[in-house]
């Protein structure tokens, strides 16, 4: 296939906890502006590829690139100036901390101010702070927190604190997102409104790379996915062409294809 | 008394935002009128004594903001911190005492104390970066105690620190060619040693204050609160969580080793045995006790666990005078007293007695919606360090 060009290449990655193969030879490459599903049962290893790209977990093998930039072996805080940002399966946001702060944070990447520039407060210092203290607002405006701006991160309801995540990691400005799950316990209209947040960060040229596990979501929002089962790549295509495989029927249903076209049908969940 | 008026200046700074700015600058005047006359009414009312324990509020409060860095905004547990007191403390005493027979000076010394404590404090970080709470806090510790016997041992072959008989004959803080250990005047009004120390305590303290708080409402700050929340999502914030703890360590270290160097010239004299754990607890008790991470609450802790004790002296003859005898060693009563308050406040102020609590974001909201914009926006600081 003639694939435009590639901002995220996964190599051959290989992780083992222990005797649990978790991750063995996944490469898969998601291309700049599109928005990459990764499915799969629980326990698959999604999340722990997902750990491999930040650079929490070094892989036993294969490599990442980023924009042909190798991610792996760089500490996690690089991997996010590189331009990766990500949320996590169960939020985790700085709950004594306000929404704004915690959305200043995340632009630790991208601003300069030291310890002596902290003390002297000199006017570079201040106009940063002030830029930042503006484009956090900007941010918690376009996911919809704006109103929660000053409340801590902990008080706020599920869903919001979901979003709130997502605008810690656009904070940085990255070149690719990668969400953890963001749909889990969210109910359908926040779905929807999840829905159009992604589209939204696809438009404005942010790469998405997500987990979910809400295959309507996952199929009508991906332009490609993956689908990983006991660690292993076992399709990977356009969301219609992965529905019919049976491969991922079968880690689905954990039975024979038997009938196939009749199973794909449901929801493979 | 003594520990209402150094307590003044926070005080004023919290009443300020809620009243209008005539009030506020009122009530400035007022704290820098006690803060300035405070020796005075202090020696007039209390006696010469209480002078001495002002001037130790001031370099206790010091000490404590420096852990505060390290604990309260860091979430690292030290409980080794008085290492960094000790190594100001002897800097000063080894490099101004007939020991060595060496008198740098004094504007040299404090910078060099605050630089070889921060280096200290690398020092202690850098193996220390991976570990968390109950496993940081006991190679602290252990650090706090490498320091204290290096210390107490380092008089053979060569002498270095003279062993368990300390050092003796340190020179006093000269500022400008004034001593502080002598008595000046200026017109009728005389200045005796104590005052000297407390002035110039004071603008030390100020100083720390006006870095800590600096320090706090910053991108340094922030990121220190992130690592203290959850140190993992810091760094997948783009947080360096490395260089950050190191960071946190060395400014608290140096704090606490600029206040090591006051303390040296002070005392006049140095020994290993006042930088011993229990030296360290009481330390982290002033930033527990006041409010971790709140730099007000940490000067009420240092100004209430200096005074308090000094205050229960007067439990002896109060008793003599009562009973004819004295039937509670005030000594005694100190230890169980402070361990009495320490439970009570963790059992009904967890969060320290003054914590920069949610409450005060909400007074914060309100103002910027008023539209009066606040100077920046407030780190709330009343959790407790992570696991």
């Amino acid at each position: 296939m003639t694939a435009p060009e590639t901002l995220l290449s996964v190599q051959g990655i290989s992780k083992a906890f222990g005797g649990v193969q978790a991750l063995s030879g996944v490469s898969i490459s998601v291309a700049r502006g599109s928005v990459y599903g990764l499915i799969g049962p629980n326990g698959a290893g999604k999340t722990t590829l997902f750990n491999v790209i930040t650079g929490l977990i070094a892989p036993d093998a294969g490599c990442c690139t980023l924009d042909g930039r190798r991610l792996t072996g760089e500490p996690v805080h690089r991997v996010v100036q590189m331009g990766i940002a990500r949320t996590f399966q169960n939020i985790r946001l700085f709950h004594q901390m306000s929404a704004l702060e915690n959305v200043m944070v995340g632009m630790h990447a991208r601003s300069r101010t030291g310890a002596l520039g902290a003390i002297l407060r000199t006017r570079t210092v201040r106009e940063e702070e002030a830029r930042l203290e503006a484009d956090a607002h900007a941010l918690l405006e376009r996911v919809g927190v704006e109103a929660h701006a000053n409340d801590p991160a902990g008080s706020l309801p599920y869903g919001l604190q979901r979003r709130l995540e997502i605008a810690r990691a656009l904070a940085s400005r990255p070149n690719m997102v990668a969400l953890d799950e963001p749909a889990a316990g969210m109910n359908a209209s926040e779905t929807a409104s999840l829905r159009e947040l992604i589209v939204g960060l696809r438009d404005g040229g942010t790469t998405v790379l997500l987990i979910e596990h809400d295959v309507r979501l996952v199929m009508g929002l991906c332009d490609r996915v993956a689908v990983l089962d006991h660690g292993q790549l076992i399709a990977e295509g356009v969301p219609a062409q992965v529905q019919a495989d049976p491969a991922v029927i079968e880690a689905y249903l954990g039975a024979p294809a038997a009938e196939p076209g009749a199973r794909a049908a449901g929801r493979p969940h | 008394m003594p520990e209402a008026r150094s307590a003044a200046p926070p005080a004023a700074s919290r009443a300020g935002p809620a009243g209008s700015p005539l009030a506020r600058s009122v009530l400035s005047v007022l704290a820098i009128a006690a803060l300035l006359l405070a020796p005075f009414l202090v020696d007039a009312l209390l006696g010469r004594a209480w002078v001495r324990v002002l001037d130790l509020v001031m370099l206790y409060t010091m000490l404590a903001l420096g852990l505060n860095i390290v604990v309260g905004f860091a979430g690292l547990l030290d409980l080794g911190y008085i290492a960094f007191f000790a190594v100001g403390a002897y800097l000063y005493a080894l490099c101004a005492s007939p020991h060595f027979g060496l008198h740098l000076p004094f504007w040299l010394l404090l910078p060099a104390a605050a630089l070889v404590a921060g280096l200290f404090g690398m020092l202690l970080g850098a193996p220390t970066l991976k570990l968390r709470g109950d496993y940081l806090a006991i190679v602290t510790l252990g650090f706090g105690e490498i320091i204290r016997i290096f210390l107490n041992n380092l008089n053979a072959p060569v002498n270095l620190t003279n062993g368990p008989q300390g050092i003796t004959l340190i020179r006093p803080i000269e500022v400008a060619g004034v001593s502080m250990a002598k008595m000046h005047s200026i017109g009728p009004v005389s200045f005796p040693s104590l005052y000297n120390y407390y002035y110039l305590f004071l603008v030390l303290t100020l100083l720390v204050i006006f870095v800590s708080a600096r320090l706090q409402h910053s991108r340094v700050g922030r990121a220190w609160v992130a690592i203290r929340e959850d140190e993992l999502a810091a760094s997948a914030s783009g947080v360096n969580t490395r260089n950050l703890k190191l960071l946190a360590f060395a400014m608290g270290a140096s704090f606490g080793g600029i206040a090591g160097s006051l303390y040296a010239s002070f005392q006049g004299f140095v020994s290993p045995e006042s930088f011993g754990l229990m030296e360290s607890i009481m330390v982290l008790c002033m930033v527990v006790l006041g409010g971790m991470g709140n730099i007000r609450g940490v000067v009420l802790g240092a100004a209430l666990l200096v005074t308090l004790p000094e205050a229960l002296r007067y439990i002896g003859p109060l008793q003599r005078s009562l009973f004819g005898q004295v039937h509670v060693e005030p000594s005694d009563l100190r230890l169980l007293l402070f361990g009495v308050a320490l439970v009570l406040v963790m059992r009904w102020r967890p969060a320290g007695l003054w914590p920069s609590a949610v409450r005060r974001r909400e007074f914060v909201a309100a103002r910027a919606a008023a539209g009066d914009m606040p100077g920046g926006p407030g780190i709330s600081t009343d959790g407790k360090p992570s696991p």
